[in-house]
């Protein structure tokens, strides 16, 4: 049975990579629902976090072809349980006359939103929270017309004890950088 | 002597100067002992070339007809001599010439190093005459693959190539160079590559799944042993036998498993595969542990994956982490280089003898002798069969050439009844199944190893799709002994067609050339032979010719190859006609 996994990739910073560890997912015919990289706590490595819809064998495989790219750390694959995540997402909202700004701000404090700016006649909405959470306020928010609505990949960290900077301590007391012979 | 010491102190003297980042290619290549390089010349890579030029008494450069064959025959030489193959192509074409043979070296694990010219920075992404996108392209086909833009990056670069090639699981690299960087100077100096952090190449081995291993061995009672490239890679030939003569079981070989135990071993049952031999296939579904040793578990290996050995407990002795359990689930996995492994695993093996058990294996050879190699390699019909020529070419070579094969059913033929006495003397294309493989990688394989007889097995298609590199082959005069298996047909399709689709020969009769005037033209020697009785002294013919000889044999039209295991069938159900 299909669900929902999130793999995060620790990996160095290299131009290309994403493009290396993308084609991987599209040769399986596998879709990836979101994608975030940033750098992550540990200088100079990257955090890549990818969701993607799948059955558990073929994500554990895909998994471990992406760990196998020489310049890939390491990759973790946690379910929704595993995890603790978000996203966020942005509302833009045109004040005309037609809109009714206190049934917008009931709307607003109801989905535990804040109105980020207001810039002339225009206001911009925040909200972070689940896909659900952003998509409920999304269908509050069409009475009052959007006039444009982003939402960002999901960012996750793992409930438990995270095993990378152990491993990260390993690779490099295993391994010397360039060395001259 | 008076050249060697002036050849150091020129190192020397550059290592003190400022030099083109196209210089520091040549000389980073001759760091790691680069001997020879196959490519072809163009626009953006011709700095490289101009550098090249003044050390040709270091390096040998091959100019094949084609980036395709450049690439074939560097997998040729690193195939047969465990270095890897050095190739150069020019930026746009030169470079999208390369991706099969990059593909090819992916899927079968060759080490190369392969180094393209690339339009100036400045005009990335501008669509510049022969600019194209090498990095993306090359991405799902190269172990690793890296711009260079700057030459203060070209010796670190080179040294990662290198590394990263030839280490772990060997795999083929591109570094495109920017044309810039070949011309701008700099101040060179070249260190070695010995790892980077985010790279772990030899995963050390955990011993007790070793023990987990040696456990299941020594409990069973029909354990079975199927190896693969992995152990000519990790030149763990010594340690395989070593494993299996002390436990005494059956192995049968992957089809670049072939080589790495010689044919004649008491213990080599044979080859696996879709046209492998009976025993092996058909035993796979009855023995209790099956013991996987640098093999990946192919489809044409295992044929219908679900009714696959599913009585066994499978043991994998494995470098790469992402084969286990790819295709087949283990109970065992012994994660770490094969020379290691087997080492470890025979030291914690009992000694026994399995003779009922292998009994089985020869009575299965009796009936496949019975029912189809008796009539291939003695034929009483007129026709001339593909088999009668392997064997007489084990005859005239002792056993004891590289055999080269491109794809097809001489290519079958060939490996099932090919000798092997040393290792590295398969040279095939087999995950990508190359048609066109197989001239220049016999070219490769020739320079690679001079002093060994190259044989070259080709169909008639195949032969055509490469044909340009005996111009190649003639220029170097590289001894390849050329034999085209000549049934005017694409005969592995047709055989499908005949088989599976009602003898509708769609598209796969050839109406070809004379290669003997064609062969001649390009200045190699060639002759044609079609009958029995002139078959013996035509190869005798060939071999004793010093140089590069094509022999053509004109084969039955339509022989199969069998036996068979049918496309998506178990290989329990392997047939014999
Ligand atoms: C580049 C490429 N194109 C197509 C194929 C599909 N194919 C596999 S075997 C074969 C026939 C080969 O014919 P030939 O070279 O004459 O060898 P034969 O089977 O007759 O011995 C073909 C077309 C392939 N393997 N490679
Ligand atoms: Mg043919």
């Amino acid at each position: 049975m299909k669900k929902i996994f999130t793999i995060v990739i620790f990996t160095e910073n290299k131009i290309g990579l994403l493009s290396r560890i993308t084609s991987l997912f599209t040769q399986r015919h596998i879709n990836i629902e979101s994608l975030t990289t940033s750098e992550s706590e540990y200088t100079g490595i990257h955090r890549f976090t990818v969701v993607i819809h799948e059955v558990e064998d073929k994500t554990k495989k895909v998994v471990k072809q992406i760990e196998k790219q020489v310049e890939v750390l390491k990759a973790f694959c946690f379910t929704d349980e595993d995890t603790i995540y978000s996203e966020i997402a942005l509302y833009k909202i045109r004040l005309d006359e037609t809109i009714d700004r206190v049934a917008l701000e009931a709307v607003v404090n109801t989905n535990g939103a804040f109105i980020k700016e207001e810039i002339g006649e225009f206001l911009i909405i925040e909200k972070t929270g689940h896909k659900e959470q952003t998509h409920q306020l999304f269908e509050e928010l069409k009475p009052f017309k959007i006039q444009g609505f982003v939402r960002s990949g999901r960012v996750s960290l793992s409930r438990t004890f995270s095993t990378f900077s152990q491993h990260l301590q390993y690779l490099e007391t295993h391994s010397k950088e360039i060395i001259t012979q | 002597m008076n050249m060697q010491t002036l050849t150091v102190e020129k190192e020397v003297e550059k290592r003190n100067e400022v030099i083109t980042g196209a210089e520091a290619v040549i000389l980073s290549l001759l760091a790691e002992d680069t001997d020879t390089i196959f490519g072809y010349p163009g626009g953006a890579i011709m700095p490289i070339y101009d550098a090249l030029y003044g050390y040709l008494d270091r390096v040998h450069h091959v100019l094949t007809r084609h980036e395709q064959g450049a690439i074939h025959a560097g997998q040729g030489y690193a195939r047969v001599s465990g270095k890897p193959g050095v190739v150069f192509a020019t930026s746009g074409p030169g470079a999208t010439n390369l991706i099969t043979g990059l593909a090819d070296a992916k899927i079968d694990s060759t080490p190369l190093v392969c180094i393209t010219g690339q339009v100036p920075f400045a005009m990335l992404g501008t669509d510049a005459f022969q600019e194209t996108d090498v990095i993306s392209l090359s991405m799902p086909v190269t172990k690793w693959n890296y711009q260079v833009t700057k030459p203060e990056e070209i010796p670190a670069a080179i040294a990662k190539a290198f590394y990263i090639a030839t280490s772990g699981r060997p795999g083929p690299v591109v570094l495109d160079i920017t044309k810039d960087a070949q011309f701008a100077t700099f101040n060179f100096d070249y260190k070695k590559c010995r790892g980077f952090r985010s790279y772990n190449p030899k995963p050390s081995i955990d011993i007790e799944s070793v023990k987990a291993a040696a456990e299941l061995i020594n409990t069973a009672k029909r354990p079975y042993v199927l190896f693969g490239q992995g152990v000519i890679l990790s030149h763990a030939e010594k340690e395989l036998a070593a494993f299996v003569e002390k436990t005494g079981i059956p192995a049968a070989w992957t089809l670049l498993g072939l080589s790495a135990m010689p044919t004649d071993h008491p213990l080599n049952v044979g080859m696996l595969g879709m046209h492998g031999n009976y025993g092996p296939n058909k035993l796979t579904n009855e023995c209790d542990v099956l013991i996987a040793v640098g093999m990946r578990f192919d489809d044409r290996v295992t044929g219908n994956v679900s009714t696959y050995a599913k009585q066994a407990k499978v043991i994998h002795l494995e470098i790469d982490p992402a084969e286990i359990d790819k295709n087949v689930k283990t109970e065992v996995a012994v994660l770490g280089d094969a020379k290691e492994s087997l080492r470890l695993l025979t030291e914690h093996c009992h000694a026994n003898e399995h003779t009922e058990w292998l009994d089985k294996f020869h009575e299965h050879a009796r009936i496949e002798h019975e029912k189809v190699i008796q009539a291939e390699l003695h034929p009483s019909k007129e026709g001339l069969t593909m088999g009668e020529v392997i064997r007489r070419v084990n005859d005239l070579t002792d056993g004891d050439a590289v055999v080269v094969t491109d794809v097809g059913q001489h290519q079958m033929v060939a490996c099932r009844y090919a000798h092997f006495k040393k290792s590295k003397s398969n040279i095939t294309s087999g995950g990508l199944g190359t048609m066109g493989f197989c001239l220049p990688a016999a070219l490769g394989a020739k320079l690679g190893a001079p002093g060994r007889e190259v044989v070259a097995v080709i169909g008639d298609g195949g032969f055509q799709m490469t044909i340009q590199e005996l111009g190649t082959i003639f220029q170097v005069q590289a001894a390849v002994k050329i034999i085209i298996l000549n049934n005017e047909f694409l005969g592995m399709v047709r055989q499908w067609q005949q088989l599976f689709f009602d003898k509708r020969y769609s598209s796969t009769e050839l109406v070809n050339p004379d290669f003997v005037a064609v062969t001649k033209g390009f200045g190699v020697e060639a002759s044609r032979v079609t009958e029995r009785d002139k078959l013996d002294s035509s190869l005798k013919a060939m071999f004793d010719h010093p140089g590069p000889y094509l022999l053509e044999v004109v084969v039955e039209k339509e022989d199969n190859v069998f036996p068979m295991v049918p496309s998506g069938a178990s290989v329990d159900e392997i047939r014999l006609e």
